[in-house]
């Protein structure tokens, strides 16, 4: 994903001559080929995120559209009152990214989880959030953020996550992104979730649960038509992010069945609960599986679902 | 010199008595803390800043950051004196449906570059706008003005340590340092001395003035860039202009009732006689 962005970036910023590239002394030889090409537009702030939050809304407010790069906690929570004041209250025109969403940085320990990132960061007015399930929806999601002269988050994944999709998928501003048709279940899945998804409903198939699959890779905005229509008359609804439980996606999700009448699909929500993996560590995979979240645990508990549901429906 | 200084005098006693009627009618609070920066406003508005306010937004304009943003009576009362709005909407000041709030605010004040509050964000958002003057070519200055207090705040030494590593001498930071915080006189709460030469050590241009001090002022300001970001130590009065104000941390958070209004007007006024 990482990758996918960076390529993205170098052409875009071609095309926008306005475009800056500012790092807070993270991302080692990664952002090369945009420092070369365009040097007046990139900095390396040093490690100092409150300063490159504010040097954004200032270079922002100057004409630019300006891109924030640091991996985990970093460029959100760590500055999250200048988001919320320079950039969110003046609609500066900045795009934060952050490479290692999730637990992708796992061995590294508890302070390079991000896994509060969504909530934080879709509580603040004005903020578009995505996380991308695969390379080809970084790139269709950089182009909606940069037709967009507001604040965006981006949450990557690390490198060499799979392609999901076949084809690179037309992405919508707030759409859900089917994958995979299914009349048993439907696993919504946002962000590097995808995968882990994908391995699911192959492992349910094989026991003969026809579950679905779509991408979410907007947390804020949600169209909530897109996703109703997605969700059609679906008795299951299973939502599947690396985050912890408030805030999310299957916050996003209830918030908008809630309001719903004729739609009432159960809700089976996986994510990662407080304190379920502290002071373990492991590769993002190993906490992933001790969170619940791998792709066994994950058929495990919609096949137990659906037949006690079924059991329960013919007692 | 005079053709020059008395006009900013009276702007200055203008911005003065505007903020007293208005922090006095709102009930409000940081009288201390305008009346401290009202000769340097003075300077800036009446002066030094080229800004139009008849196109408030025009690309060319200075900018000034009010990095202190609780003292924003006197700031609004400046821009309305510089003609960016009415002086009558000054009556509004933190009333229900006003635009103008109790700390700086740009949501429909023409003039305000950014809104400001919480401490320590100014002088990075400052930064950006200087850098990116640099770097696309154009030929306008950043201020920024914060307080004393405010430089407790880590944020404030992050950028400090920015505008010099990329020679932003197109940034000018004015230190309003009348050595009264929150709680108490800066020496007591965190005390920065020696401050000028945390600036310096930092590779700023620093001087160190009297902030109430017009020609002083008009001078800092007038220095040539010289490849450095430049810091002016205004050595201030929290409270200045009003006896009973100056050096009075109470007045942080008091609002002058009628006859300390009046006190206080007649007071400002009379230095018109003083100074002439």
């Amino acid at each position: 994903m990482r990758d996918a962005f960076i390529r993205g970036l170098v052409a875009a910023a071609e095309k926008h001559p306005n475009l800056w590239l500012l790092c807070g002394d993270l991302g080692y030889s990664v952002l090369d080929d945009f420092k070369a090409r365009f040097p007046e537009r990139y900095v390396n702030v040093g490690v100092a995120e409150q300063n490159m939050a504010g040097i954004a809304a200032g270079i922002a407010l100057s004409g630019g559209m300006v891109f924030c790069y640091s991996i985990g906690n970093f460029p959100t929570l760590r500055c999250i009152e200048q988001i919320r004041n320079d950039i969110c209250y003046h609609g500066a025109n900045v795009k934060i990214v952050a490479v290692g969403g999730g637990l992708a940085y796992g061995q590294q320990g508890y302070t390079h989880h991000a896994i509060e990132d969504l909530a934080v960061m879709a509580s603040l007015p004005g903020m578009k959030v995505a996380a991308p399930g695969d390379p080809l929806e970084v790139e269709q999601i950089l182009q909606t953020f940069l037709e967009d002269d507001g604040p965006c988050y981006l949450r990557l994944g690390k490198a060499g996550e799979p392609r999901i999709h076949a084809k690179p998928p037309r992405i919508l501003k707030g759409h859900p992104v089917p994958v995979v048709a299914g009349k048993d279940a439907l696993l919504l899945s946002t962000g590097g979730m995808l995968a882990t998804a994908r391995q699911a409903i192959d492992l349910l198939r094989d026991r003969g649960i026809m579950a679905g699959l779509a991408s979410m890779p907007f947390l804020k905005p949600v169209d909530n038509p897109a996703l109703l229509h997605v969700i059609g008359d679906i008795p299951l609804l299973c939502t599947l992010e690396e985050h912890g439980p408030y805030g999310g996606l299957r916050d996003a999700v209830a918030r908008i069945l809630i309001g719903e009448t004729r739609l009432r699909p159960q809700l089976l929500p996986f994510h990662i609960r407080e304190h379920s993996i502290k002071g373990m560590v492991g590769t993002q995979d190993q906490l992933r599986a001790a969170a619940g979240l791998d792709a066994a645990t994950i058929a495990a508990a919609i096949e137990n679902n659906l037949r006690h549901s079924h059991a329960a429906e013919h007692a | 010199m005079t053709a020059t200084i008395e006009p900013i005098q009276t702007f200055a006693r203008a911005i003065r008595a505007h903020a007293l009627r208005m922090v006095a009618a709102a009930h409000a609070s940081h009288i201390g803390s305008c009346l401290s920066i009202a000769d340097i406003l003075a300077v800036l508005y009446g002066s030094i800043l080229n800004v139009d306010p008849s196109r408030p937004r025009w690309e060319g304009r200075d900018r000034l950051i009010v990095s202190k943003g609780h003292a924003a009576a006197i700031v609004y009362a400046a821009l309305a004196e510089r003609g960016f709005f009415p002086i009558s909407l000054l009556d509004s000041y933190c009333r229900e449906g006003s635009p103008l709030a109790g700390h700086v605010t740009h949501v429909h004040v023409p003039g305000v570059e950014v809104s400001t509050g919480s401490l320590g964000h100014g002088l990075s958002i400052g930064c950006g706008m200087a850098l990116a003057a640099k770097r696309t070519g154009q030929s306008y200055a950043v201020h920024v003005l914060l307080s004393d207090g405010e430089c407790d705040e880590g944020s404030i030494w992050e950028a400090a340590l920015f505008a010099p590593h990329h020679r932003l001498d197109n940034l000018v930071v004015t230190v309003d340092y009348n050595g009264i915080q929150s709680f108490g006189s800066v020496k007591e709460v965190l005390d920065l001395d020696p401050f000028i030469d945390k600036w310096r050590a930092f590779g700023w241009q620093a001087c160190e003035i009297d902030g109430h001090d017009v020609t002083a002022l008009l001078e800092a300001y007038r220095q040539r860039p010289d490849g450095k970001p430049r810091v002016i130590i205004a050595r201030t009065i929290k409270g200045k202009g009003v006896s009973f104000m100056e050096n009075q941390l109470a007045w942080h958070y008091k609002s002058p009732k009628a006859e300390e209004l009046a006190q206080a007007l007649a007071e400002v006024a009379e230095s018109v006689r003083g100074a002439a």
